[in-house]
Order: structure tokens, then C-alpha cells, then sequence
């Protein structure tokens, strides 16, 4: 039975661990020896400069700057999308009163409608999210100062973008727009495979739907959520974070470098600066960031597992 | 990498259109609709090895991107491909152009479009029957060339513009560009009696030049810089156009009472204040104010015309004379908002006639002025203005045919190439003249005025091209932008404007020029 059983598996698994090595094991390796260079990107010639790279990347303000930016990011914007998803997953699904003749737990009243809208920025791509965005936030003819006109607020019209007090959280508020539908579909999902007895029992038992949420739906949605976290956290350390920021608060990431984040500054020293080594360096720093930031969520999340 | 020729036509193209766009546009998307579900599903069966390693990929996914295509178009190639014969220098031939050889000419497809380009290249081909040309143009001009350069296999011609603009001071103090001394000491076209420099606007060839001699740019438009206005509307507010700072916050307030803003600008992007600003900075302390702060000087910035302007400026804003909300618009958004009448004066480049031309009234009268200064005590006269070359054009150090690229861009500045591209695009030309005959635009023509108003007091500030991240981010967004979004004061802007020169001046990383 057992026969041949190793053979067999590393038969599966040369291809796909080595198309890994290649295209993502590889690349790392490639990257870190580059930011030991001073390769500018714009030439085939470079040095070996040892550890200067790092030494400025310690002396770099603005480097800095959007370190802690990009932590703000990781840390805000999880908690916030995923906890406001929760809650509307868990309304669209559990939350709803008790009808007579309907089903022992349902959602409220119109919930699948909902469901529809709420996944709906997921259908526009990023760019597009963030340009709509630009323009909502325009000061002067933007929808939101429109707004706050139109309801006699006419002395209130913030900068928005403009302010750097006010554009890194302007720029938060587009994430979690954009991305929080994502997860209440994911979390709906979660909910609906859970037992449907163990609802009734607590209701039978009175529990509120405030105890029902905590004992029963987020307990055993836990692994969803956690998996939830971590990848909220990379699309706010990566990608994402990049996309609003480079097309929002265009320039250089927002006044007075209120918005630039790791990944826009990784960008724009390797494709506006011809400074490509340092621009690794810079990757460097971000994958740290990121592999911490994981192992982190993983360590904090872990729990016993619930059978059901 | 192999050196058969093959590969070299093929990869570096392949790298250049699918990885840089991979990390902007695809790779975001990618992850958002495929691997979320990928650990979504798996995760209620619990944190398996399974999906331990199914969330590494996906961490792999997202971290891998910025790295990886840094890596991907790093150099991995041999040498470039072999170099075209020179062909035999001959009357119609002065560059020695191999009429055999493959010509190939990449262009920024921005303002400007491509078809003045096309016009040009069917020239060349009418000169070279032979000859193969392969044109293109794009906007991503270091996305699809970067990896070209690191292949040292690069095209023969290109117009390095526009916001993917390959740094200009990296590019020479790594020996990639071609020196362009030939075709300037080559024939006119039109005259071969005449050399192709002198044929130029005043301050082209020495644009093209960064340390020492040879020129390394060959800047084909040619950009009038000031404060942009209806003519129409100044006068309606019977008034002429400011020559003094004290005429200027008259103008403002008048304008005021009847609900127009003096003045808007690019709130997201402050380094267009600079384009009427560094002039009126040279008119009022003298054209050594500005190489000072162009060659980087210590306390360059807090000479006392610097401040005078800065304050002068930084008065617009306390008195409200600023658009309200300016701040927060972009430069698109703010010539919408001057144009339609909110705001009296914009500053800004001679492209703006172009590039606002859909949202421009066609009774607009645009016009445009050199700065105002600050009273009759200014070292230079009324009239100063910034003028300069636009649209860089280099030809690569390793580039196959180099003569096939001089001999285009010969083609290009001559009368009737440099007549076409006006008509066209609206602005003019590095080749001297080529405006009579053609009827001008409001704006063009009054750029020509503002030109010959200024005579030899044409200002050249080159923080632009030598130090981008410094004039953009640093003085720009961090000090112009903020003092005039009333957030830092003039005296606070100067220091730290200093400091970042102070920094950039010592930063090794960075090549360092000075005004010859």
C-alpha cells in the first residue's frame, strides 16, 4: 500500500516547488543581492557598495515616514474592514428578528439585496475606486463639499487631500470601502456552514444577539477571520496601499509626505530616481515588515480549534 | 541570456510590457479576486499545512511583486548587438547615415500626440528608401525602455518625457547617452550654409549640456513659462496686467469684490508655483540668485530677494487672493476652475493652451505674462521670463545607428518639420523662427510677444531637470505647497527649503551639475 508513497509525492511537488523557487524564491535572493549594488536600473553597469545601502536607508527621513505609514496601514485598516464586515455579515445572516413560520435564524429584512450591494466595489478595479475617489475629495467641486454645502455646512470645507492631517486617513477610508464587501461575502460563507441547531439552542436558552455573536458565530468563524487579518494586512502593506495612494494623492504621496507608504517609495526611487539598488533595499525592509506582520497575527490568533 | 540576436530583439520587449504593468495595474487585481478565495475556502478546515502553505504563496503573491520586477529587468544580458556601419559622409548626407541600416525611434505619446513625429519620420524615409524605420510611441517610456537600456540594446532615437521620464543625470553619469556635438555641427537642412546650432533658440544647446561640452539633450519644444490669464477678463476688470507687486494685490482685490479669486495654482502639484516664481526670484535679485541656487550654494535661499518674493506670494494666500480649496486640486482641476472663470491667474507652462483647450472659451483671449516684480528697485526689467526647452530628445550611447537618430532629429528642426509641429500642437519649436506664415493661436502669440518683450532676459532654472526629487517633492510639496496652503510661513519655508538643498547637496547617491 505504502509502496512507492515518497516517490509519489515528490513526483507531485518538483514542479510546483520549482516553478516556486523560480519565480518567487529566486527573485528574493536576486533582490537581496541587488541592494548590496549600486545598480541604478538604467544601466547595465554596477558595484559592489557593501552595506551603504542599508546605512542611508537608517539616515532616511523619509523612509521613515513611510515605514510608519505603511504600519499604520497594517494596523488600522484589519481591524476596522474586518470588524465592520462581521458586523454587517452577521446581520445579513443571523441578525434578523424571528418571523413566524420562517426559519429559525435568518438575516434582516432585505438582506440578500444587501449582499449584492455590498460586494459591489469589488467589481471595480482599484484605479478606478481611487480616481472616483479624487474626485469626491476635490475641495472645490468634489462630491463631499458639495455636500456638506448643500446642508448648510458651508464654512466646514475641509482640504481633504489637500491636508496632510486629514489625507492618509482619507486615503484608509477608500480601503475600506473598497475592500470591505470582500470579506462580509467571505464571512456570510463562514456563517452559513455553521450548524444551524447550535443557533437554536442559544436561542432557546434566551441568549441575546450580542452573546450569539460572540459565543457561537465568531468562535467558530475564528480561522476565517484570522486568515482575513493576515491578508487585509498584506493588501494594506502592498498592492493596494500603492494603487490609492500613487493615483489619489499623486506627486509624491500626499503634502508634506503625509501618504507615502514603503511600496509607492520603492517605486518611485527605482522609476524616478534611477536608483534601483536602493529601491531593493527599500523591498528589503518591506518584506521584513510584511513577514513580521504575519508571523505576528498567526502567533496572536492562535486557538483551540472547534469541532462542529 | 544568449547573444544571438533573437533574444535580444525579443526578451527585453517582453520584460518591459509585462512586469513593470504587472506591479501597477494587473498584480492588485490578481490577488484581490483569486487568492482571497483560495484562503478563504480552505480556512475553516483549519490551519493545515495546507493552507500554511497556501497563505505563503499568497504572502509570496503580494511581497513578491515590488522585488521581483526589479529583478526581472535587471541586467542578466550580455553586451548590446553590433553597431551599424557609418555610411559615407556626402552634401545630403553630412551625418554619414548608413542608408541600409534600421532606424528606430521611440516617442513619448503625451501632450503633443505623435503625428508631428510621424510627418518627420516620413521624411526620413523619403531621404533613406532603403532603410528600415520602426516607430512607436508610448507613455510608458521607462517601463519599456529601462530594460532595454540594461540589455545595451536601446533604440536610436527617443522623446525621454513625461511623468515615466528616465532620470536624465543618471543616464549620463552612466555614459548611456550619445554626445549630439555632430549634428549640431552639422548643415542646417534647410541651409547648408547654416550648422543646425545656429539655427537654435537662445539656451537650447546649453540645456542639453550637464557638465562640460558635449550635449547630451537635444530639447525639441520650446516652453514659455509665467502667469497665464484671460485678457477678456482683465479687461472687464479695467485693469492692465500688474508690472509691480503692489499693482498685483490691487488687481487681487478688485477682482475679489466681484467674486473672482486672484489667483489658483496646482495645489497637488506646488512645483508649478516655481514657473512664475523663480523668474520673479531672478528679476528681483539678478539672474546669480538663481544659478546660486541651481549650483546648490550654501544659504542660497536666503538671499533677500528669495524672501521678498516668498512673502509677496504668501501675501495672496493672507489676504484670500487664493482660490478657496486650491489646495486639494490637481493641476487639471485648477486650469478647469481658472478657466471657467473662478480664478484671474495660473502658473503654468505654454502647453496649457493644448492641454486645457476642451475646457478653454473660445473668447477666452488667453494670454500670458512674464512675472511681476516687486517695485522699481528689481535688478532686471519687466519682461523677464522663463523660457526653455521641452520634450528631451537623446539618442543612447549604445544605440545601433546613432547617425540614423541625429539625421531624424535634423529632419525635425528644420522650417517646414517645426512650422508642422506649431500648427499642430500649439507650441513652438527649438528651431529659431518658422512662425511667419502660420496663423498663431491666442496663447502662442502671446508667448511669441512676451519672447521678444524680453529680449536676452531669459531665465533658465535648471533645478527641474538636475534635481527632480528636490525641486518636486522638497520644495514643492513640502515648502511652496505648504506655505501657500498658509501652513508654514515664508521664513520657515526658506529654512527648510535650505535644509533639503543643504541634504541634497551632500547626498553622494545624487550626480551634482553647476552653471557652467
Amino acid at each position: 500500500m505504502h509502496h512507492g508513497k515518497y516517490r509519489f509525492i515528490v513526483g507531485f511537488l518538483t514542479v510546483p516547488l520549482g516553478l516556486y523557487a523560480l519565480f518567487v524564491v529566486w527573485p528574493f535572493i536576486q533582490s537581496i543581492y541587488y541592494s548590496f549594488t549600486d545598480w541604478s536600473g538604467l544601466s547595465p553597469e554596477f558595484k559592489m557598495v557593501g552595506f551603504d545601502n542599508y546605512t542611508r536607508l537608517v539616515h532616511d527621513d523619509i523612509f521613515w515616514k513611510s515605514l510608519w505609514h505603511s504600519l499604520l496601514f497594517a494596523l488600522v485598516l484589519p481591524p476596522v474592514t474586518i470588524g465592520l464586515a462581521l458586523f454587517l455579515a452577521f446581520m445579513i445572516n443571523v441578525g434578523g428578528r424571528r418571523r413566524k413560520g420562517g426559519p429559525v435564524i435568518s438575516g434582516v429584512r432585505g438582506s440578500s439585496f444587501y449582499k449584492i450591494v455590498y460586494f459591489f466595489p469589488q467589481v471595480l478595479s482599484i484605479a478606478i475606486v481611487a480616481l472616483l475617489f479624487a474626485f469626491a475629495y476635490n475641495p472645490d467641486s468634489g462630491a463631499i463639499n458639495s455636500l456638506l454645502r448643500g446642508v448648510g455646512l458651508g464654512s466646514v470645507q475641509p482640504l481633504w487631500l489637500g491636508d496632510p492631517g486629514l489625507a492618509l486617513w482619507c486615503v484608509m477610508a477608500v480601503l475600506v470601502w473598497s475592500t470591505v464587501g470582500f470579506f462580509v461575502v467571505l464571512f456570510s460563507a463562514g456563517m452559513a456552514s455553521i450548524p444551524a441547531d447550535l443557533y437554536e439552542a442559544a436561542l432557546l436558552d434566551g441568549a441575546s444577539r450580542a452573546t450569539t455573536f460572540f459565543r457561537i458565530t465568531l468562535p467558530l468563524l475564528w480561522d476565517t477571520v484570522q486568515s482575513g487579518w493576515v491578508y487585509m494586512g498584506i493588501l494594506a502593506l502592498g498592492a493596494e496601499s500603492f494603487a490609492v495612494v500613487q493615483i489619489m494623492t499623486t506627486g509624491p504621496g500626499g503634502p508634506d509626505y503625509s501618504t507615502t507608504v514603503m511600496v509607492l517609495y520603492v517605486y518611485q526611487k527605482a522609476f524616478r530616481d534611477g536608483q534601483a539598488a536602493y529601491a531593493t533595499t527599500i523591498g528589503v525592509a518591506l518584506l521584513v515588515v510584511t513577514l513580521l506582520f504575519a508571523a505576528v497575527v498567526m502567533r496572536l490568533g492562535r486557538r483551540e480549534r472547534l469541532e462542529y | 541570456m544568449g547573444s544571438t540576436s533573437g533574444e535580444h530583439t525579443t526578451t527585453p520587449e517582453g520584460i518591459g510590457t509585462t512586469s513593470p504593468e504587472g506591479v501597477g495595474t494587473t498584480s492588485p487585481e490578481g490577488v484581490g479576486t483569486t487568492s482571497p478565495e483560495g484562503v478563504g475556502t480552505t480556512s475553516p478546515e483549519g490551519v493545515g499545512r495546507r493552507s500554511l502553505i497556501k497563505r505563503s504563496v499568497a504572502l509570496g503573491l503580494v511581497s513578491v511583486p515590488t522585488m521581483s520586477f526589479l529583478s526581472a529587468c535587471a541586467s542578466s544580458g550580455g553586451g548590446g548587438q553590433e553597431k551599424a556601419k557609418a555610411g559615407k559622409k556626402t552634401k545630403q548626407n553630412p551625418l554619414g547615415v548608413n542608408d541600409t541600416a534600421q532606424m528606430e525611434f521611440v516617442l513619448f505619446d503625451g501632450g503633443f500626440g505623435k503625428e508631428y513625429a510621424q510627418d518627420a519620420v516620413k521624411i526620413y524615409q523619403k531621404d533613406f528608401p532603403k532603410a528600415k524605420v520602426k516607430f512607436s510611441a508610448t507613455q510608458k517610456i521607462q517601463s519599456t525602455l529601462q530594460p532595454r537600456f540594461n540589455q545595451g540594446n536601446p533604440p536610436d532615437l527617443i522623446d525621454n518625457s513625461g511623468a515615466e521620464q528616465m532620470d536624465m543625470g543618471v543616464l549620463v553619469s552612466r555614459n548611456q547617452l550619445a554626445d549630439l556635438t555632430p549634428l549640431l555641427d552639422a548643415p542646417s537642412y534647410d541651409d547648408p550654409s547654416k550648422k543646425v546650432r545656429d539655427t537654435l533658440r537662445p539656451g537650447i544647446v546649453e540645456m542639453g549640456q550637464f557638465d562640460g561640452n558635449p550635449v547630451w539633450i537635444m530639447y525639441y519644444a520650446y516652453t514659455v513659462y509665467g502667469v497665464w490669464y484671460s485678457q477678456k477678463l482683465l479687461d472687464s476688470l479695467d485693469e492692465k496686467y500688474p508690472e509691480t507687486w503692489d499693482e498685483m494685490l490691487k488687481v487681487c482685490e478688485k477682482a475679489k469684490k466681484k467674486g473672482i479669486a486672484g489667483w489658483t495654482y496646482a495645489g497637488k502639484y506646488p512645483y508649478y508655483l516655481p514657473f512664475s516664481l523663480y523668474p520673479m526670484i531672478g528679476k528681483v535679485g539678478g539672474r546669480e540668485v538663481l544659478d546660486a541656487i541651481d549650483n546648490l550654494e550654501p544659504n542660497a535661499w536666503k538671499h533677500p530677494a528669495v524672501k521678498a518674493c516668498f512673502e509677496a506670494y504668501y501675501e495672496l494666500y493672507k489676504k484670500g487672493y487664493v482660490l478657496k480649496g486650491t489646495p486639494g486640486l490637481d493641476h487639471i482641476q485648477s486650469q478647469t476652475a481658472w478657466a471657467q472663470g473662478k480664478a484671474l491667474f495660473i502658473p503654468n507652462g505654454s502647453w496649457v493652451e493644448n492641454e486645457s483647450a476642451n475646457v478653454i472659451p473660445a473668447d477666452f483671449d488667453l494670454a500670458v505674462s512674464a512675472p511681476s516684480g516687486i517695485d522699481s528697485s528689481d535688478k532686471m526689467p519687466f519682461g523677464t521670463i522663463w523660457a526653455s526647452g521641452g520634450e528631451p530628445f537623446i539618442v543612447p550611447a549604445k544605440a545601433q545607428n546613432p547617425q540614423g537618430g541625429m539625421e531624424q532629429l535634423r529632419i525635425m528642426l528644420s522650417e517646414a518639420s517645426s512650422k508642422n509641429f506649431t500648427t499642430k500642437v500649439k507650441s513652438l519649436t527649438a528651431f529659431n523662427g518658422g512662425t511667419t506664415g502660420i496663423s498663431l493661436t491666442p496663447g502662442l502669440k502671446s508667448g511669441v510677444a512676451a519672447l521678444e518683450k524680453a529680449g536676452s532676459n531669459v531665465l533658465n532654472p535648471r533645478l527641474q531637470d538636475w534635481y527632480v526629487q528636490l525641486e518636486k517633492e522638497k520644495i514643492g510639496v513640502s515648502g511652496l505647497g505648504e506655505m501657500m496652503a498658509g501652513r508654514i510661513t515664508p521664513a520657515e519655508a526658506i529654512k527648510r527649503i535650505q535644509g533639503f538643498a543643504d541634504e541634497t547637496a551632500k547626498d553622494t547617491s545624487i550626480k551634482h551639475y553647476k552653471h557652467q
